[in-house]
């Protein structure tokens, strides 16, 4: 445990000091999003039926813009080896790894979807489970993120790649977190919708280290 | 399955089985034609357009059959390290990715005249879509490296945590109220399909098996083939006299 968070705190000490990936990435959300009104057309039945969707989807491509500097870094300047020499499990390090990346970049986006909601003319009722699904779909999309960045390392246009081997997979978290801010908007339960992207997260806070560990160990043989 | 890790004896396996696959395929998808195209009656409902059932079906089983395969061979080459089961998810991946994009095609086409739209956003087609990307993605991922065997052990292991999907394709009919009609040939108890339709769509369905072990068996052996004539061409350089320092490297 004090190793978990001894990763956690090097992360966050790093991400900090260089400041830079956790503004960046909540920028690219809102102008992306700031982008569909003018895309659309500014009609306030057309952006509250989909905003929704927009604020999703731009979620997770902003949390996916990040995703390649996750091991990236340092694998390139050798602190990755170091890191794996150490008696902690390779998988620890990878949740470690994944909870400070999330933390710069799920979160703040959490905390700049309601504010994007407003923008988007989204119905009351849906904010709180907008929230709600994000905060459990997010690290979803970091876990399952982890395995992409893992598995590039070393290839050639890594980042195109990461893109290509990643987006297949949040589909799913996608389809539920739209599905349940959708349900909530037009007063129905949302709670089927909410417990799959619970169990989405429960099946891949496990499966997810133990892959993106393989990788690792094979990108540093 | 370690006797097989010999890739001569395996080359001797596969050319002594494949003139036989050839031929069923042969004989499976001529007869499946036969009974599919001339020999079965049309549908009371759909008509005709019932006859892209004999290759939309199969190639979906295929498609999907393909990609555990793969995963199986990851796993297997991951586990065992198994120098044949890496050859074989690397080239299983693309004859999938074919059998998934005719499958996406098919069924588009049949959509077409009895949905009235050419792609719906359905749980069984927006998976199978989602199947087809994670094909490629397999494929980008093996080929980029400049090392190959680490390209093929990246994409093993993303040839496993893909593998969520294919549960998810096989039973998306069931969980969700979709479009797509549910299993009717693999129902419990009898299948809800006339024989004289079932006839040709088993045929069609083992001939495309037996077609995807040949075409398999054919590009395992050309990869065993590739990699000994890679492994000569580095025994004559290094054999010639200064041929590595001329700077003639052959690849």
């Amino acid at each position: 445990m004090t190793r978990l968070s001894e990763i956690i705190r090097r992360d966050l000490r790093l991400a900090l000091r260089q400041g830079s990936d956790s503004i960046m990435v909540v920028t690219f959300f809102v102008l992306t999003v700031v982008l569909f009104p003018f895309g659309l057309g500014p009609e306030t039945n057309l952006l509250e039926r989909t905003s929704a969707g927009i604020l999703w989807v731009t979620a997770l491509l902003a949390s996916m813009l990040s995703l390649d500097r996750l091991f990236l870094a340092d694998y390139e300047d050798g602190s990755l080896e170091l890191l794996a020499l150490t008696p902690t499990a390779l998988e620890l390090l990878v949740i470690g790894k994944v909870v400070a990346h999330w933390l710069t970049t799920g979160l703040p986006l959490i905390v700049a979807a309601p504010v994007l909601a407003v923008l988007l003319q989204m119905n009351g009722d849906g904010f709180a489970t907008l929230v709600l699904t994000m905060l459990l779909g997010t690290p979803t999309l970091s876990l399952i993120g982890a395995i992409g960045a893992a598995l590039v390392l070393g290839a050639r246009r890594g980042g195109v790649l990461l893109s290509l081997l990643v987006l297949p997979l949040y589909v799913p978290v996608l389809i539920f977190g739209v599905g349940a801010i959708d349900a909530a908007v037009q007063d129905l339960p949302s709670k089927a919708q909410l417990l799959v992207l619970g169990g989405m997260l429960l099946a891949a806070l496990p499966l997810a280290p133990w892959a993106a560990a393989a990788a690792l160990r094979q990108a540093l043989e | 399955m370690h006797r097989f890790a010999n890739p001569a004896r395996f080359l001797r396996l596969a050319a002594a089985i494949q003139p036989w696959t050839a031929a069923a395929t042969v004989l499976l998808i001529g007869a499946g034609l036969y009974f599919g195209l001339i020999a079965s009656p049309a549908d009371y409902q759909q008509g005709q357009t019932v006859r892209i059932m004999y290759v939309h079906v199969p190639s979906a089983w295929l498609g999907m059959a393909c990609y555990s395969t793969m995963a199986i061979a990851s796993a297997m080459a991951l586990i065992w390290k198994h120098p044949l089961a890496d050859l074989i998810g690397k080239s299983a991946a693309p004859i999938g990715a074919a059998f998934t994009f005719l499958c996406l095609v098919t069924g588009s086409l049949w959509g077409k005249p009895m949905w009235g739209t050419w792609w719906a956003w359905d749980a069984r087609l927006t998976s199978m879509l989602i199947l087809f990307f994670l094909y490629l993605g397999y494929m980008a991922l093996a080929n980029a490296f400049d090392d190959p065997t680490r390209g093929a052990k990246a994409s093993a292991v993303l040839a496993l945590a893909g593998f969520v999907n294919v549960p998810v394709i096989k039973f998306s009919v069931d969980w969700w109220n979709t479009l797509h009609q549910p299993a009717s040939v693999t129902k419990i108890g009898m299948p809800s399909i006339d024989p004289s339709m079932l006839l040709p769509l088993l045929l069609m369905g083992v001939g495309f098996t037996t077609f995807f072990v040949t075409v398999l068996l054919v590009r395992v052996r050309s990869e065993i083939m590739a990699s000994k004539i890679r492994a000569i061409r580095l025994m004559q350089i290094h054999s010639t006299p200064g041929a590595v320092a001329s700077g003639e490297v052959v690849g």
